[in-house]
Formats: C-alpha cells, sequence, structure tokens
C-alpha cells in the first residue's frame, strides 16, 4: 500500500504546465505512474498525445532522461536503452539501478506498435511498458483503433445514419500480453490510484518484461465535461468495462471487485462518444457489447478463483 | 595478419574487433552472415556486446536509436528490404544525431524480388541523413568499417559501409587484418556528451520541434553533412599512418593523363581497374573515378580528379526511377554544371538485380566513349547497359 502523504511529498517527475486538455487521464497517469517508481527511471514515449503535449520544444514536462523516437516503436527504442544499460553497467560505466519504463497510446500498441512490444517481451527486456489506453487515435483527431470499444463515435467509426459508430468489438490486448508469459502483466486506471501504484511498483520489482494497460479517459474524444474524468474512471470499473487485475506467476488474480456489478450503460451514458446509440432504431450494439464485457468479466472471476 | 575472408566474414571480424556495446540485427540474404558470425562471437564469448536478436529491422534500427541515445557504441547489418523497412527510423537516427553504423550488403529493391548487385537499396535512402560509403573490396569493406566507427562518432552521424551483394559479400579475397589491440586503440572509447542513463542531468531527446525552432534544427543537421569531409579525410589519413592503407573519398586510377574516363561505385571500380589497364596496353589513356564517399558527395575532390577529363562515362548500377538516369549521373551533372571543364557524359545504367559486368563490356564502353569524342557529341544521354531488347 502506497501512502498518498508520502507520493505528494515526491519532487514532481512529471510537470504540470504541459499542453494536455484540462482534465485529461493520460497525464494524470504519467504522473502516478512516475511518482510509484522507487528507483531512478529513464522513460520513453511513443508518438501520440502524451508525447506531444508534454514535449514542445523547447519545454518538456519530464523530470526524468526521457526519449521519443517514432509511433510504432518505443518498445524497441527502450529495449535497445535497456540494452545499452546492461552493456555499460557489465563494464563498470555505470553504477546507478535504473528502471525502464515505455508509455504508449493504444494506437501504438495495440495496433502500430504491436510487434515491437510482442518482440521487446519475447526477448525479455526489463522495461515496463504502461499502455495509456484512451481507446481511439486522440493525437490525429479521435480515430478509431482497435481498442475502441463497440459502438463508440470517432472520426472514422461515425455514429451515421445506417452504421452506429465501430461495428466491431475491442481486441484484448492485456491477453494477448499475458500469452506472452511476461513477468508481470496488469490492466489499471487512475480512479484506483493505489491499484496503479501497487501495480507500477510490482512492475517495477519483477524481474522481466512488464506491462500495465492503464484506461486513460479522454475528455476530448470520449466527450465529457473536464471534472468527470475521475469519475469516468470509477464506472469503468464499476461496469466490470474495465476489469482490474493483475497476472504473475501464471496466476490471475482480481485487485478491485466491485461491490455491485453495474449496467454498462451507467458508463456508457456518461460519455457523448456514445449518445447516439441511446436513440437507435435498436439495442444491438449497447447488447453486444455488455455481452463481451460479461463474457469477459465471468472468464476473469473463473481464472482467478481456479488458477 | 594475412588471411583469406569473404566481404561478410571481414566485417564480421571488424566487427568483433571494434566490439561495439550493442549490436541489434536481423537477418536478410546476403547480410545474414554477417550477423551470424556476430551472434557466433556473442555466444562464444569473444565480443562482450549485448546483442539484441529483434523481431524486424524497423525495431533494429529503433534499438539502435535508443541504444545510442543511451551512450552505447552500437552497430547493425542489413541488405534490401531491410534497409527499406528501417527508412522512417534512418531519418530519426540521423536527426537525433546518433552515430549508429550499418555494415550494409548492396541488393536490389523488390519488385521483381532478387537477391543480388544493384545500388538501388541504399540510394533509396540517400536522402535520409547517412554517410554512404561503397567499398570496391573486401579489404576495402574491412578497413571501411572500422573507420566509419570514428568518423561517424567525430560527426555524430549515422553511416552506412556497404559491399555489392556476392561480389564482394561472399566472394574470397586476400585481407590483411588489423591486430586485434590495434582496433580499440585506434578507435578509443565513444565519448558522449549527453546521456539518457544519466538520470542526475535528465535531457529530453525526441522532442516535437515547431515552425518556430524545427528549421534551425534541420540546418544544424544539415551543416554537420557539410563539414564532415575533412573528418573523413582526417580519419583516413590516421589510418594510413597507423596501418599502411590509404584511402581517399574519391578513388582515382590513372588519372593524370585520361581524357576519357569512367566514374563508378562498388566492386565495378575493380573491375573497370582491370579495363584501364588493358585499354592502356593498347596505347589508350583512359582512367577511372570511384566515388567511395557518396553522402557527403566529395565534389571538390570529384572535381580536381575531372579535370583533364573530355568524356566521361557515368557507369549506375541504380536509376532514379525519373525519366533522368542513375543517381551518381545526377550529382555529377550538378556538380559539372559551373565546371569551365566540362565533360560530354553519357550515363550507363547496368547491372541491375546482379548482372554481371565484365572486363570487355567495359572496355567497350572506354571506345564508345573515344567514338564520342571522335565525333563531339553524345546522340543519347542515357543508355540502359546489357539489357534485352535495347
Ligand atoms: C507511422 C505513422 N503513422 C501515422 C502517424 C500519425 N499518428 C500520430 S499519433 C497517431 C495516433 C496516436 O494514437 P494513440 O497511440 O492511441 O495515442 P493518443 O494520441 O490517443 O494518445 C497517429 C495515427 C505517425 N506519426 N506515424
Ligand atoms: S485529446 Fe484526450 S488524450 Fe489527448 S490531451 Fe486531450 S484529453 Fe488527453
Ligand atoms: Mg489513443
Amino acid at each position: 500500500m502506497a501512502k498518498l502523504k508520502e507520493l505528494a511529498a515526491q519532487e514532481e517527475k512529471f510537470t504540470g504546465g504541459h499542453r494536455g486538455c484540462a482534465g485529461c487521464g493520460a497525464s494524470i497517469i504519467a504522473r502516478q505512474v512516475l511518482m510509484a517508481a522507487e528507483n531512478p527511471v529513464v522513460v520513453g514515449a511513443s508518438t501520440g498525445c502524451l508525447e506531444v503535449f508534454s514535449t514542445i520544444y523547447p519545454y518538456t514536462a519530464w523530470n526524468v532522461p526521457y526519449i521519443h523516437n517514432a509511433f510504432e516503436n518505443v518498445a524497441a527504442t527502450m529495449a535497445g536503452v535497456e540494452t545499452a544499460y546492461k552493456a555499460l553497467k557489465k563494464k563498470g560505466k555505470i553504477k546507478k539501478d535504473l528502471r525502464f519504463i515505455a508509455f504508449g497510446g493504444d494506437g501504438g500498441t495495440y495496433d502500430i506498435g504491436i510487434q515491437a512490444l510482442s518482440g521487446m517481451i519475447e526477448r525479455r527486456h526489463r522495461v515496463l511498458y504502461v499502455c495509456y489506453n484512451n481507446e481511439a487515435y486522440m493525437n490525429t483527431g479521435i480515430q478509431r483503433s482497435s481498442a475502441t470499444p463497440r459502438g463508440a463515435h470517432t472520426t472514422t467509426s461515425p455514429a451515421g445514419k445506417v452504421i452506429p459508430g465501430k461495428m466491431q468489438l475491442r481486441k484484448n490486448f492485456t491477453e494477448i500480453i499475458i500469452a506472452h508469459e511476461p513477468a508481470y502483466a496488469a490492466q489499471a486506471t487512475f480512479g484506483f490510484w493505489n491499484d496503479l501504484v501497487t501495480k507500477v511498483r510490482k512492475a517495477l520489482d519483477a524481474d522481466g518484461p512488464s506491462f500495465i494497460n492503464v484506461y486513460a479517459p479522454c475528455r476530448l474524444g470520449w466527450a465529457y465535461a473536464p471534472e468527470k474524468t475521475v469519475k469516468v474512471s470509477k464506472m469503468s470499473v464499476e461496469t466490470c468495462i474495465w476489469p482490474l487485475y493483475e497476472y504473475q506467476d501464471r496466476k490471475y488474480r482480481i485487485t478491485v471487485k466491485p461491490k455491485e456489478k453495474k449496467p454498462i450503460t451507467e458508463f456508457l451514458k456518461m460519455q457523448g462518444r456514445f449518445g447516439h446509440l441511446f436513440k437507435w432504431k435498436d439495442d444491438v450494439p449497447i447488447k453486444e457489447y455488455q455481452a463481451e464485457v460479461d463474457a469477459i468479466w465471468e472468464r476473469l472471476l473463473k481464472r482467478s478463483e481456479t488458477e | 595478419m594475412i588471411v583469406a575472408r569473404t566481404g561478410n566474414e571481414a566485417m564480421a571480424e571488424a566487427m568483433r574487433q571494434i566490439n561495439p556495446d550493442v549490436v541489434a540485427a536481423y537477418p536478410i540474404t546476403p547480410a545474414t552472415e554477417i550477423v551470424q558470425l556476430f551472434s557466433k562471437f556473442v555466444h562464444d564469448g569473444i565480443v562482450d556486446t549485448e546483442f539484441v536478436p529483434v523481431e524486424s529491422e524497423h525495431s533494429a534500427c529503433s534499438a539502435c536509436c535508443g541504444a545510442s541515445a543511451a551512450g552505447a557504441r552500437v552497430m547493425t547489418s542489413t541488405s534490401s528490404q531491410g534497409l527499406a523497412l528501417m527508412h522512417e527510423i534512418l531519418f530519426i537516427a540521423a536527426g537525433l544525431r546518433l552515430p549508429i553504423v550499418i555494415c550494409l550488403v548492396n541488393r536490389s529493391l523488390s519488385s521483381p524480388i532478387n537477391i543480388h548487385c544493384d545500388h538501388s537499396d541504399t540510394l533509396a535512402s540517400r536522402d535520409a541523413g547517412w554517410l554512404q560509403i561503397y567499398t570496391e573490396n573486401v579489404q576495402e569493406a574491412y578497413d571501411t568499417t572500422i573507420q566509419l566507427i570514428k568518423i561517424a562518432e567525430q560527426a555524430l552521424l549515422p553511416g552506412i559501409v556497404s559491399t555489392d551483394a556476392f561480389i564482394i559479400s561472399h566472394g574470397m579475397e586476400r585481407v590483411e587484418l588489423i591486430d586485434d589491440k590495434d582496433v580499440p586503440k585506434f578507435l578509443g572509447e565513444r565519448k558522449v556528451q549527453y546521456s539518457l542513463l544519466d538520470v542526475d542531468n535528465p535531457i529530453t531527446i525526441g522532442c516535437l520541434d515547431l515552425q518556430d525552432y524545427f528549421f534551425e534544427h534541420k540546418r544544424s543537421e544539415i551543416d554537420a553533412m557539410d563539414h564532415v569531409l575533412p573528418i573523413i579525410e582526417k580519419v583516413q589519413k590516421e589510418f594510413g599512418d597507423k596501418f599502411g592503407r590509404y584511402y581517399s573519398t574519391v578513388d582515382e586510377y590513372k588519372m593524370d593523363d585520361a581524357e576519357i574516363a569512367i566514374m563508378a561505385m562498388g566492386s565495378t571500380g575493380g573491375t573497370a581497374k582491370v579495363a584501364v589497364e588493358r585499354m592502356r596496353e593498347k596505347g589508350k589513356k583512359v582512367g577511372l573515378v570511384r566515388c567511395r564517399v557518396y553522402r557527403p558527395f566529395p565534389e571538390k575532390a570529384m572535381l580536381k580528379a575531372l579535370t583533364k577529363v573530355k568524356v566521361l562515362g557515368i557507369m549506375d548500377r541504380s536509376d532514379t526511377l525519373s525519366a533522368l538516369g542513375g543517381h551518381l549521373y545526377n550529382d555529377a551533372r550538378s556538380i559539372l554544371y559551373e565546371s569551365d571543364t566540362r565533360p560530354l557524359i553519357k550515363n550507363y545504367i547496368y547491372g541491375l538485380g546482379g548482372r554481371d559486368i565484365s572486363i570487355e563490356e567495359i572496355e567497350k564502353i572506354y571506345e564508345e566513349l573515344f567514338d564520342i569524342q571522335k565525333s563531339g557529341k553524345v546522340d543519347k544521354n542515357i543508355v540502359y547497359f546489357g539489357v534485352r531488347g535495347e
């Protein structure tokens, strides 16, 4: 258990004053993840909102070493950084005990960067990969990704007259990573800050590659008022749209179990991106999304009991 | 030590002696052997390099960037499609001023797919901001690999050293190897001004750089390329003084009294040198200028080599697919535009996809250049030499 007092007393590793939207989930994630790190860290980011709003030259929000290379290659770039660290440490040129964190958006992770991330984990680079998952390509103006949920409006899956938003379900990316048998994997969101901080610490302690998929409400792309960000984050857990769990030593564990599992409509109705679904001629999109959420939750419950 | 080595083996030997901190690489014919041999050095404990067997060349180049930004001495190897897959990241490596070195084997780019030599792969990455040195034989490939580490680190520019697919990469030649202990001595350690691993002095690398700063930063990268030739010349000289083998940016062969000359790159330089000998036995004063350093283009040295030339045949193992002929042809025409002694020029595109070029064929080109001198005009500026239906 992390103590809020201690965390708050730390020097800021990710500062304010950047150009993220008010209420941006991604910026909260960057700050909380870095707060959790107990060793000095070196950070990488993929092209996307976080990278853009935090490093507009000549400014930077990062008080830790940071590198941005391209959109799809933060995992490979940080694999290279971690490898250089190993090489230089072996030669006695580096003394300190460092940790490495890669931040990628869902686009940079689920879609264009999946190959580089898969390679990074298979080769066992000791890097914590944090996907800040805002369920679309926000930086380029809210286009669909394979993380975008069923029914959501994006600019390339618009709520049209005959097609109501995205027709496909989300990719279950965390499970794809778990299939790689990383040293640690988890889902988290900042509404449960202590859960997130604890997971980051576990991940950084694990001797191998780790991955945390952090749900990152985006006030612009999800269309809600900026002050609702934490509420939206919490509701994603209460509806089991974003189950909080971890995977380590071949065991699943649900880390936060909602007292009462709410229907997903409680979550959907908070956001403009789902608004059209409530006016749609049928309830097919919502039903399909609910069925997916239920199935994944049921399976997770079983796995975390039996395994 | 004198040994027999193929181009790939010699490049791998150079890498072994350099003993880089990090190598991240992916196999591709005909460069695969370099990666294989190097992996064996790693697994046999002969080098203490950290080897990253990445899942693609895109990741190879990306990991090299990360490692280089962290202060490591970094190398990789690739060819053709592999370099094309790196393309996006090549520009980033150069823009971030990361002195990565690629041991490359020149192979044609698809399509059609082919594994043999031409220069279309590196020339398609011509404008990426990397130094490019094309070598003629195994010895030069070995020597240049070592030189390029020093050049790249001094200039803070990445570089490619290349051999011709199969002709050199798999051709066995006599090579003089430098003593193992002398290579690190010649190179010294990489001096790093800013490192990602310096957590006490954190830096941000790869900022978003907008209208108010981008141009100045790009200009400074261009400036590095504008000023790297003296560094290359200095390292070539240091290398010659130490190891007895001298190189220049432009390799002139029998150019002192030649009015008829051929310009070429890579292994064709060696073939053309024999053709020059044969022509001279017949009393014909011809010469060769081999463009060794291609990026940056050695304008001054090239103009100097060409001052007496009346007719120049430019042999390109590539085409720009622009209705303007080959790459060398365009560069040479550009530098000769303001020359008072501009020769008549004819472009011979040859050897695409590994089609062989023989000594006799090059002699034929020389004969044709004499005909041009006689008639005083070039009928056709760009010809495709040795292709059916031409
Ligand atoms: C190779 C490449 N393709 C496309 C782009 C354009 N691009 C930049 S960021 C981005 C989307 C980023 O989405 P995500 O990773 O989800 O991050 P977010 O902006 O949502 O935080 C796209 C498509 C690019 N920079 N590089
Ligand atoms: S668009 Fe979304 S992710 Fe991007 S800065 Fe705004 S709130 Fe953050
Ligand atoms: Mg996104």
